[in-house]
This record gives C-alpha cells, sequence and structure tokens, in this order.
C-alpha cells in the first residue's frame, strides 16, 4: 500500500479523534454550565440527559469507531441487544422498585 | 480505505497497515466485545441499584452535602483527556511511529489514569470525614458501590497499562502486544462512557 493513503487513512483517524474529543468536551461542559448556572431542575434535567445521550453516541462513533457501514461486523446488532437487556432490566427493577416505593408511603 | 478489510471490528482497525494480525483481531476483539458489553450491563444494573436508592439518606448527608461539581467535573476532564491520549497510541501503534510516540501517549494515559484514581480517592476521603461514609444510607451504598466497581475498573486498566509498556519493552510490537494494547484501547474508551453516566446521572443529576 502505497504511502500516500497511508498518510491520508493516518490524518483522516487522527482527525476523528480530535474531533470527538472537542465534541465530547463541549457536551460536558454544556451540562456542567446549566448545573453551576443553577437552572430549574426540570430543564437541567432535560439537558443533561440529551447532552449525556448524544455524548454516548459521540464516544461509540469516534472513539469506539462503531458505525452504519455494512461492513461492520455484528457490533451493532450486539449493542443494541445490550440496550435492550439494558432497558428491560434496569427500567424494569426501577418502575418496580419506584412502585414498591410509592405503594408503602 | 482499507481494500483488504472486508469486515470491521470495534476500535482501530489494522487493515492493511498488518494485515495478518488484523485477520486475528476481527474475531478476538468480538469475543472482548461481547465481553465489554456483559460489563455494561453490570454497570446499568447498578445505576438501576442506584436510582432505587436516590433519596433513602435516612436523614444522613444527601448529594448536595457531600458532592463537589468542581471535583466531579476535573475528573471527567482527566479522563475525557486520558481517552484522547489512548487514541493517539492507538495511531502511533498502528502507523508504526518511532516507539518513544507509543511509550509516550501509553505512558501519558497511564499518568491521567492514576491522576484520575487519586481525584476520586481524595472525593471519598472527604466524604467519609464528613461522616457520608457507605455504611451511612441505602443512598451511600449504592453510591459507592456504583462508583467505586468503576474506579476499580480504571485501577485495572492502569495495571493493563504498565503490563502493556513493559510487555512492549520485552517483546517489541508482536502481533500478540498489538492485539492486547487494541482490546486496551477498546476497555479504556468504555469506562469513559460509564463514567459519562456516572458523572451525569450521579453527580449533574444530583446537584441540579
Amino acid at each position: 500500500m502505497s504511502v500516500e493513503i497511508d498518510e491520508h487513512e493516518k490524518r483522516r483517524e487522527l482527525r476523528s479523534y480530535v474531533v470527538g474529543f472537542a465534541m465530547a468536551v463541549g457536551l460536558t461542559a454544556a451540562a456542567l454550565l446549566v448545573v453551576v448556572a443553577g437552572m430549574a431542575s426540570s430543564t437541567a434535567y432535560a439537558v443533561i440527559g440529551v447532552a449525556a445521550l448524544a455524548q454516548v453516541v459521540v464516544h461509540f462513533r469516534f472513539f469506539l469507531h462503531i458505525g452504519w457501514k455494512r461492513s461492520t461486523r455484528d457490533d451493532l446488532q450486539l449493542i443494541l441487544f445490550t440496550t435492550l437487556i439494558i432497558v428491560l432490566m434496569a427500567g424494569g427493577t426501577i418502575w418496580i422498585l419506584g412502585n414498591l416505593h410509592h405503594r408503602m408511603m | 480505505m482499507s481494500v483488504l478489510t472486508p469486515h470491521r471490528h470495534p476500535g482501530l482497525n489494522l487493515g492493511h497497515t498488518d494485515p495478518e494480525t488484523h485477520r486475528e483481531a476481527e474475531e478476538t476483539l468480538f469475543g472482548f466485545w461481547v465481553f465489554l458489553m456483559s460489563d455494561l450491563v453490570l454497570f446499568a444494573l447498578l445505576f438501576a441499584t442506584y436510582a432505587s436508592m436516590l433519596g433513602a439518606t435516612d436523614g444522613g448527608p444527601g448529594p448536595r452535602d457531600v458532592f463537589e461539581v468542581s471535583s466531579a467535573a476535573l475528573e471527567t476532564g482527566v479522563l475525557l483527556l486520558s481517552s484522547l491520549t489512548m487514541g493517539m497510541a492507538s495511531i502511533a501503534m498502528k502507523y508504526k511511529e518511532p516507539p518513544h510516540r507509543l511509550y509516550g501517549w501509553l505512558a501519558a494515559t497511564l499518568v491521567l489514569g492514576l491522576v484520575f484514581l487519586g481525584l476520586e480517592a481524595r472525593d471519598f476521603i472527604k466524604m467519609a470525614s464528613e461522616g457520608a461514609t457507605p455504611q451511612r444510607s441505602g443512598w451511600l451504598s449504592a453510591f459507592y458501590a456504583l462508583v467505586s466497581t468503576h474506579g476499580l475498573h480504571v485501577a485495572a486498566g492502569c495495571v493493563w497499562l504498565a503490563l502493556s509498556i513493559v510487555q512492549l519493552a520485552v517483546f517489541g510490537l508482536r502481533s500478540e502486544v498489538k492485539l492486547r494494547i487494541m482490546r486496551l484501547a477498546l476497555f479504556w474508551h468504555l469506562l469513559d462512557v460509564v463514567w459519562i453516566f456516572i458523572f451525569s446521572v450521579v453527580y449533574l443529576g444530583g446537584l441540579a
């Protein structure tokens, strides 16, 4: 493989990490600002939640290199399956225990 | 675009820079990815426990009494930076840059990991001195279980980093060593994802 292609690919991958890092810092800073500024709780929760989810996508995309490309192995399916398990188990736990807590009050 | 690589795996793909190791990596890294996903489920359940215990402070200290936003933000910054240095190490390894760069980036990642652990230990000691120990309330038990499980993972990652540096010095950049560093990079980046949730849910959520 020629040196130029290597150089090109290297620059692209380098940029991917730096862009991912910049986006991650930006999203963290946004969530942080909302809390430091003392915004109303409901707005703050919404901003923190959206920023956190966006940042997870950034990490998966730019640091772990998970994409929509067809050539990607079953990694994405595995992530989606894990997400389903997490939603069922963690969501179910929170739901049931929250309900129980409510009934005991 | 790598012509030689019909299949890709999570993390930085070696591709045509080392086709033989790349073919090996496909299976090895997928297996490790399965482990990482199961680890993620473990963390998710610790989060569920934490969420169920919110407010269960038994009259003891709550999030607003013991959390400091500046310290949590600093820890987040350190961990994010260490993800970048780990990425730089992966690139230095893939493109066979002069060895001192790979050593340098790995060492930088190790130092940042240790700084993170130091900051976290300082937080825990300060909290304990204010009476916020794990046995004080259900909320604090859940807090320490979640955050220190992440801390233990980071500590394991630091040991792994140190061993990688030793293996590089002893064996050089052999295929096995490369594959181990690639798995380490996945592990390290995923720990960062878990921390984002801890920072958002536990610290920012508790202070908002």
